[in-house]
């Protein structure tokens, strides 16, 4: 069978092809910036060349005077709009043109419109600014930080966990560790760049722009014009790559509406890669202390976890992944802590796995340096520290399956032929490593709405305001029609990406697949009633058979009994020419308002660490080979396993797609991605795919996916554990522990480079 | 990007003639009016970026000399066009076998993409990627001659430590120059005060203090050909370039290395550094220190000592010394190892 598509085991679905992969490789797929508007204009953003201070004066003329300039958007134009509100929705509360203070670089100071792209480019070019200019705070260790504790500062992150006597626990331990690491910067990159291409029909406001949240993005672009939401339409039916960049709106989407409403007439604006870097959100840089104790039987008795990140003077976005690291084993004792650095940045937000793939990072790297103090195999050591319930709330874990999951990947990767000796294994002038770590990522579920029809023709049509951000959640989500309804996927047209279709959570969380098929399922067991109730009904085709249980196949209702009837003859029998039904899932413990916040745009996340009944959690377990040269150091990874447990794997290709992108971003956060910061002027020095690098094909050789089943009835009805954000989580830890074992140097601070091995 | 008047002259004499209109002798090739343009890959970028701003760009695609577009190796030596694609030039059969560290150099650099559309001679032109350089908001004597060098205490990892000056440590990136300068070859070109021979090592400059002056060419001057006289023992010859990624990223160090060896000793080294010089960087003195002996572990790192002895480093690329060395020490015993 093709490796991209595997066997699907016990609970794991087909690995049907993509809905839409023809469209994508055939570029048919059209992506917010491809959407027509006729008589369109063109923006293009000047951007703040210093992060502190103020703009005393904006000279334009230059700018006004290139041929084809329309208009020029700047302080002033904004005044009768409200600025934006940091949250889920916006990714600031900087509203760049309603003030000219300047918060960090890259900041918006006016945005050209011209009749052609080139022309608006041209103008934004020439627009100079003069500054008065204060001295800005970089990052960590700059003077002029300010440090709070993040706990309370956001919903997200209510308080420092800990459980237990930490410090007479550390104190008394046998072995222990107390080590500093840290992470760098980091920017998404999608290959698809940001844009907004606003336009106005009447009253009506349609924006096109990549989105993961357009009921969010639809209610508080409102709020910032002042406006009804239902007068707002947010469309974005396909998503060139996200990460959690396009989660949140930025304040370019009001500015462009703003251009479009003062022209009369559409504006599109596609921001330059160098300009995504200051103004979208980002992956600030963290640092950790961990400290480990535990006795000589490798039981660990205490863990703590301190962590600091980086934000901005105005907004305090906390990611706290202690949350997650602070369950992760069976430790005695936990504390943590978490504090908020500010400097004169731009305000970070989501990207991929936001707590975890830092916090994780450094306890598994952490891990690995517990079990060599220990003189143990670090598989065994965390096969010893395997909990029976969560270390703070003792609650159970609703499944978890990570031993499975390191017992299978050690087998398919050989990890009982590593000499666990420092520099042991070598090919000729090449030193060898190996080394592993665990993902984590915790099971979160949101409300969502969904509609689905039947047709007398056995057509089906799905809406949701999903968003197909390269998942394959318009896959997923027919296929599970196609499955409750018994009609193949080639009869079912999936529409997602639009604020007019009912609303769906953000897709952030590794939400998506499990509150998006769960209300699917819920609309097609609402046709299913129907269809069932007409057929045993008098004078239906299946009167009679009331207490039967029925199915749905190949266009028919199936009863045990072997019965059946054709769907289009009940149809028939009914008088209609389809079923359709809206269905709103809500999960197990939302609140009365649940479904209110959802259309609010503000919809509720449950799971995780949050229920009374348990702890809800997908594992994994990453074991790398890295091959490091004698004499000149440079790392490559040529082999890669990963083992991942998340319940109900709805196709195993998509499935196995995620979590191969995630690995291989885990491999590019190891030795490759940072964001370098001049820390002079507190500003991004690389901002370019040429500096900025990531991985190539060529980096990448022996990757192996492994979908290890599991089933859990208590995540949600679908069953399904979000991957999306599992496969990056613990892999630059376990480059780090194979680094170690090929070099005996522990690196710590990421990206493991060249330079910190040739010393 | 600004508009410009887009030109194809269809042969050398027209191009020199149109350029030679609209520039003066004064001006530098890469801040004229009127700049020459071939495959595009390095100018476009620059221009779209604000970087380089010719108000008239002079298309060479069109030139019908066809030796532009060929390539010739003789018992004499390689004669390159200057319009020869770095693609097809990697590919070449009797280039891979008789001159491996040219195939070498050329196949470790870009893409594939981009090697489909850089011109031989427009590579050794290209110009540095200096991040600093590449961003018009930052101080940069290259770009802007008098405005300061942002990289100097900023972040320079990717920064020269041979070649620099207070005014300047950008990296010359490229990595076919390095097999060319260590082959001793010579570039042709034409332009109004007629036609020149310039040795490949004095076709770039240091920056000193002048780093906005990037090479000997005058802006009317164009490239035809690039010789490369015979190296019988050129079959022991190869390009070791250390990156931080396996493909599609710049020499952190190369080396171009050739060896004529008696057994184990050397007769004669060629010896080019990359990723670590603002230009392209014959080691005279590491190939002094070869000469006559026997290449091994001492040697070879005496001749790395001897090649990075006048090295300047900065705060973020003090590890190329190292680096640098250590790299030419492997492509010395990888020479030496080769089975010709």
């Amino acid at each position: 069978m093709d490796a991209a598509a595997p066997r699907p085991k016990e609970n794991q679905g087909e690995p049907l092809p993509r809905v839409d992969a023809r469209l994508k490789v055939t570029g048919q797929a059209h992506y917010p910036a491809d959407l027509p508007a006729a008589s369109i204009a063109y923006g293009a953003l000047a951007t703040s060349s210093i992060a502190r201070g103020k703009v005393t004066k904006l000279r334009l003329d230059d700018a006004r005077a290139v041929p084809g300039v329309l208009d020029i958007v700047t302080y002033g134009d904004m005044d009768k709009i409200d600025k934006p509100k940091f949250g889920n929705s916006s990714a600031t509360s900087i509203g760049p043109l309603h003030d000219r203070t300047i918060f960090h670089d890259g900041q918006i100071i006016a945005l050209a419109v011209a009749e052609t792209f080139e022309a608006a480019e041209e103008a934004a070019q020439l627009i100079r600014a003069e500054y008065e200019e204060d001295k800005p705070t970089a990052s960590f260790d700059s003077p002029g930080t300010k440090t709070v504790a993040a706990a309370g500062k956001s919903p997200m992150f209510k308080e420092d966990v800990k459980a237990g006597d930490f410090d007479a626990a550390f104190a008394a331990a046998a072995v222990k560790i107390d080590q500093r690491y840290s992470t760098p910067t980091q920017h998404h990159n999608p290959i698809e760049l940001f844009s907004t291409t606003a336009y106005w029909q009447g009253d009506q406001l349609v924006v096109h722009e990549p989105s993961q949240n357009v009921t969010g993005w639809k209610v508080e672009l409102a709020r910032q014009l002042k406006m009804d939401p239902a007068n707002v339409r947010i469309v974005s039916p396909f998503i060139g790559g996200a990460f959690g960049s396009k989660g949140p709106m930025t304040p370019r989407t009001a500015i462009v509406a703003v251009a479009a409403k003062r022209l009369g007439r559409p504006v599109r604006c596609v921001t330059s890669r160098m300009q995504a870097f200051g103004t979208q959100t980002y992956r600030a840089e963290t640092r950790h202390r961990i400290r480990i104790g535990a006795g000589k039987d490798g039981r660990i008795t205490a863990f703590a976890h301190e962590g600091w990140e980086v934000t901005s003077r105005p907004d305090l976005y906390v990611v706290g992944g202690t949350s997650a690291t602070g369950r992760m084993y069976g430790y005695g004792s936990v504390l943590t802590h978490v504090s908020l650095v500010q400097a004169d940045r731009n305000t970070p937000g989501y990207m991929r796995s936001p707590p975890e793939t830092p916090y994780v990072y450094a306890l598994e790297n952490a891990m690995d340096e517990m079990a060599v103090a220990l003189g143990m195999d670090p598989v065994e050591f965390r096969r010893i520290n395997e909990p029976k319930t969560e270390p703070i709330g003792k609650k159970p874990f609703s499944s978890r399956s990570l031993i499975q999951c390191y017992d299978q990947a050690a087998e398919a990767f050989g990890w009982a032929r590593r000499d666990p000796k420092i520099g042991a294994m070598r090919d000729g002038e090449w030193l060898i490593g190996m080394g592993c770590a665990t993902a984590i990522y915790p099971t979160a579920v949101a409300p969502c709405a969904a509609r689905v029809r039947l047709t007398v023709d056995g057509d089906v049509r799905l809406q949701c305001g999903s968003h197909e951000i390269g998942t394959g959640v318009r896959t997923v989500a027919g296929q599970m029609a196609s499955e409750r309804l018994g009609v193949a996927i080639d009869k079912i047209s999936v529409e997602m990406g639009d604020s007019s279709l009912p609303p769906a959570p953000v897709s952030g969380g590794s939400i998506s697949t499990a509150s998006v098929c769960s209300a699917v399922l819920k609309a097609c067991d609402a046709i299913r009633t129907k269809l069932f109730a007409a057929a045993t009904a008098e004078g239906g085709p299946l009167a009679g058979s009331h207490n039967e249980e029925f199915d749905l196949a190949d266009g028919k209702i199936v009863a045990k009994s072997g019965a059946s009837a054709k769907v289009e003859n009940v149809l028939k029998a009914m008088q209609v020419g389809a079923i359709e039904e809206y269905a709103e899932f809500a999960p197990k413990g939302a609140t009365p308002e649940a479904l209110k916040k959802l259309y609010a745009g503000t919809p509720e996340f449950h799971g995780g660490e949050q229920d009374e009944d348990s702890v809800k959690y997908a594992f994994g377990a990453e074991f790398v080979e890295v091959r490091i040269n004698r004499y000149t150091r440079e790392i490559r990874v040529p082999r890669i396993v990963g083992a991942f447990a998340a319940g109900r794997i709805m196709n195993t290709r998509t499935a196995r797609s995620q979590l191969m992108g995630g690995m291989i971003w885990g491999i590019g956060q190891a030795l490759h991605e940072a964001t370098e910061v001049d820390r002079r002027y507190a500003r991004y020095v690389n901002r370019d795919l040429q500096d900025y690098l990531v991985p190539v094909n060529a980096d990448i050789k022996d990757l192996q996916v492994i979908l290890v089943p599991e089933i859990d009835h208590a995540v949600n009805p679908a069953g399904v554990k979000g991957l999306g954000e599992l496969g990056n989580v613990g892999t630059a830890a376990a480059v780090a522990s194979a680094v170690f074992h090929a070099t005996g140097k522990r690196i710590r601070d990421l990206p493991i480079r060249i330079e910190q091995l040739l010393v | 990007m600004r508009p410009f008047v887009y030109e194809q002259p269809t042969d050398i004499s027209a191009a020199v003639a149109l350029a030679s209109n609209f520039t003066t002798r004064d001006d530098q090739p890469t801040r004229a009016n009127a700049q020459f343009i071939a495959g595009g890959t390095n100018l476009a970028d620059y221009m779209k970026l604000g970087v380089a701003e010719p108000n008239r760009l002079l298309d060479l695609n069109r030139l019908e000399e066809q030796k532009l577009r060929q390539i010739r190796v003789t018992e004499d030596g390689i004669r390159f066009g200057a319009l020869v694609r770095m693609g097809e030039a990697a590919d070449h059969r009797e280039i891979k076998e008789r001159y491996p560290v040219i195939a070498e150099s050329l196949h470790l650099a870009a893409s594939g993409q981009i090697r489909n559309m850089a011109s031989l001679a427009g590579n050794v032109l290209q110009r540095t990627r200096c991040e600093y350089f590449r961003e018009t908001s930052w101080a940069c004597n290259k770009r802007m001659p008098g405005s300061g060098c942002a990289a100097m205490d900023g972040f320079n990892r990717q920064h020269a430590v041979l070649g620099g000056s207070t005014a300047c440590i950008a990296t010359y990136h490229g990595d076919f120059a390095q097999a060319l300068i260590a082959l001793d070859a010579v570039v042709l070109t034409e332009g109004s005060r007629g036609a020149r021979k310039i040795p490949f090592a004095k076709l770039h400059r240091q920056p000193g203090d002048t780093p906005h002056i990037e090479t000997d060419l005058a802006a009317d001057e164009i490239i035809t050909a690039i010789e490369v006289p015979a190296l019988p023992w050129g079959r022991r010859s190869l390009y070791l370039k250390i990156r931080d990624r396996e493909s599609y990223a710049f020499a952190l160090a190369s080396a171009a290395v050739a060896l004529d060896l008696d057994g184990e000793t050397v007769r004669e080294a060629r010896i080019a550094l990359g990723g670590v010089a603002t230009v392209p960087w014959r080691a005279s003195a590491a190939e002094e220190v070869l000469q006559g002996k026997k290449l091994d572990d001492a040697s070879a790192g005496a001749a790395a000592d001897a090649a990075f002895a006048e090295a300047q480093p900065r705060q973020h690329n003090a590890f190329k010394i190292e680096l640098g060395k250590r790299t030419l020490v492997r492509a010395l015993l990888e020479t030496r190892d080769m089975k010709v």
